[in-house]
């Protein structure tokens, strides 16, 4: 019964459990050796449609995880599976030591310290991509607003977005929408950063843009599970790339080799496809 | 750690059967509702029997009862109130269906580019401006006594009817300002998709901002129908009997206004099956049109 007791790292505050991380203090001996995201034999399903099947993967900290694969194949849903704003209708999945599928963890302590930026970018048009990226940081972290803005604002300059603080999101273009976007769940200070697909909906010219900052945060060991169609950029930034297929992962290894020398038909298929070989 | 082990994987083709934590997960969202429900249950005896406690035990409540609930004068009212109940019903409906034309026609003209109805924008706007100025009471008051003092040719000089005239022109007023708001928060893209197709201005707000803008309005416009179905009761104003100055007076007559509460139970009966109605509609549309979303 131990897997269904409550969570109480995830009762905690931020501030204590890093202490407690510092102190060595934490109760999973295993935490730093293991990963930080657990996937396990995970089944979602719209009534009679199954979306995910036996999916199972790991992330450890500083890696850099792709899942590739056709629209509908599950890969967006993963990623709100992960995030907990999908329910989960079998399987685990264990973040940082802690089972998260447990109906009796919070999910908002656990989104506190996982960032998401979605394909449509979703920022509030109601507020300033300053307020974006402070929103969060005051209400949920608990900053004083000086500090969340200046952090905000720290990220903002680095990734050249300083003259838009003040602009409402549908002033900007798609482009620096997105990384305004990334730059909200990067103010967190999430300890993993979910991104779905978020080039998707980007001219090309302005793909180069946001993931530039992708690859920035992969250099500086940020660890990222993301679903993307980019594949010279999943081959360039992946640690790990997990190919999907009709919800079940078919195929995972690293990128030189599931990119170049895929082993099962399926996955050379579907790279033929996309690269347009 | 229990909780980090694998869970036994099926084979692709088996049909799928909850693991073992699964189901010991469904036992304790189980609980959880289980629990909600016992709270919720228990708040609401608490909070509903300390209400209905303090009434009783207040000191008035015997002479309060005998004057507003006797079964005995609610059962001798009832045929009569449920009879000038109809008129309230009726003026509701034919005002209603007036209202929502008027408002709609009105909000059309004020969203219009055409300059040729440049004119008819300026008296819209007008007509919105002064109509909702002006109490509803004043408004029945006005059209029901000074209308059928000018003594036109051909024009009715019933009170009913030129109260309902009121009614529909004060809700009209609100009614198209809440069109309007709709119309307007159907984002630009739409606009400019459906003119991409081809189609006019015209055609672009009927059939596609149009339909989207009256689902987005269905709560306000619930809003301000049960307010309408209250305000025919206005028409007493003018010496027409309808069930609230019916109950008025019967309680006047008997020394007792439990009609009054028949009264009220009567616009309950008549309000909380559209509001129903709506919370379905707009429901429905959330289902079909966003899914995954909740």
């Amino acid at each position: 019964m131990s897997g269904i007791e409550p969570d109480e790292d995830f009762g905690r505050d931020d501030e204590e459990r890093r202490r407690a991380a510092l102190a060595g203090d934490l109760t999973s001996g295993l935490a730093t050796t293991a990963p930080l995201l657990s996937v396990r034999d995970v089944r979602k399903a719209y009534g009679r449609q199954v979306v995910l099947a036996d999916v199972s993967l790991d992330v450890a900290r500083g890696d850099v995880v792709c899942l590739i694969g056709s629209s509908g194949s599950g890969k967006s849903t993963l990623l709100r599976c992960l995030n907990l704003l999908e329910p989960i209708d079998d399987g685990v999945i264990v973040f940082d030591g802690r089972e998260i599928s447990d109906p009796l963890v919070d999910a908002r302590r656990v989104r506190r310290r996982i960032g998401m930026v979605f394909q449509a970018y979703n920022l509030f048009p109601h507020l300033t991509v300053l307020q974006n990226c402070t929103l969060a940081p005051r209400h949920v972290h608990g900053l004083r607003r000086r500090e969340a803005r200046d952090r905000a604002r720290d990220l903002l300059d680095r990734f050249g977005l300083a003259e838009h603080a003040g602009s409402y999101p549908d002033r900007l273009s798609g482009g620096q929408q997105q990384r305004a976007a990334l730059v909200r769940a990067l103010c967190a200070q999430p300890d993993v950063l979910l991104l779905d697909e978020i080039t998707a909906a980007l001219d090309p010219e302005r793909v180069g843009d946001v993931l530039d900052v992708v690859r920035e945060l992969a250099a500086a060991g940020t660890t990222m599970v993301l679903a993307t169609h980019e594949m010279a950029f999943a081959r360039e930034i992946a640690t790990t790339v997990h190919f999907l297929d009709a919800g079940r992962i078919l195929e995972s290894g690293p990128p030189e080799r599931l990119l170049v020398a895929p082993r099962e038909e399926r996955t050379r298929a579907f790279l033929s496809r996309v690269v347009g070989g | 750690m229990t909780s980090a082990q694998p869970v036994a994987a099926t084979s692709p083709d088996a049909p799928w059967r909850p693991s073992e934590r699964e189901r010991q997960r469904r036992r304790v969202r189980r609980r959880q509702r289980l629990r909600s429900l016992a709270i919720a249950s228990l708040a609401t005896v608490l909070v509903l029997g300390g209400l209905v406690l303090g009434l009783v035990n207040s000191p008035g409540w015997p002479a309060v009862r005998a004057l507003f609930l006797d079964a005995g004068f609610a059962r001798d009212a009832l045929p009569g109130i449920r009879e000038h109940f109809w008129l309230n019903v009726r003026l509701f409906l034919v005002a209603e269906a007036g209202i929502l034309v008027l408002g709609l026609l009105v909000a059309l003209i004020r969203v219009s580019r055409s300059p040729l109805l440049a004119p008819v924008r300026l008296l819209a706007v007008v007509y919105t401006d002064v109509f909702r100025g002006i109490p509803t009471l004043l408004l029945v008051l006005l059209l029901g006594f000074g209308l059928p003092a000018l003594q036109l040719q051909g024009v009715t000089t019933s009170r009913t009817v030129w109260a309902c005239v009121a009614l529909i022109l004060s809700y009209g007023a609100y009614v198209a300002e809440v069109f309007r708001s709709g119309i307007e928060s159907v984002h630009p893209s739409q606009v400019a998709s459906a003119a991409a197709l081809g189609l006019s201005r015209a055609q672009t707000l009927r059939l596609v901002v149009v339909p989207q803008a009256v689902r987005r309005v269905i709560p306000p416009l619930l809003n301000d129908f049960v307010s309408l179905q209250k305000d025919t009761a206005l028409v007493s104003v003018l010496g027409v009997v309808e069930a609230v100055s019916f109950a008025q007076d019967y309680g006047n007559f008997n020394f007792n206004y439990t009609a009054y509460v028949v009264v009220a139970g009567f616009f309950i009966a008549l309000t909380v099956p559209t509001a129903r109605l709506t919370d379905w509609l707009a429901a429905r549309a959330r289902r079909r049109e966003q899914p995954g979303q909740r």
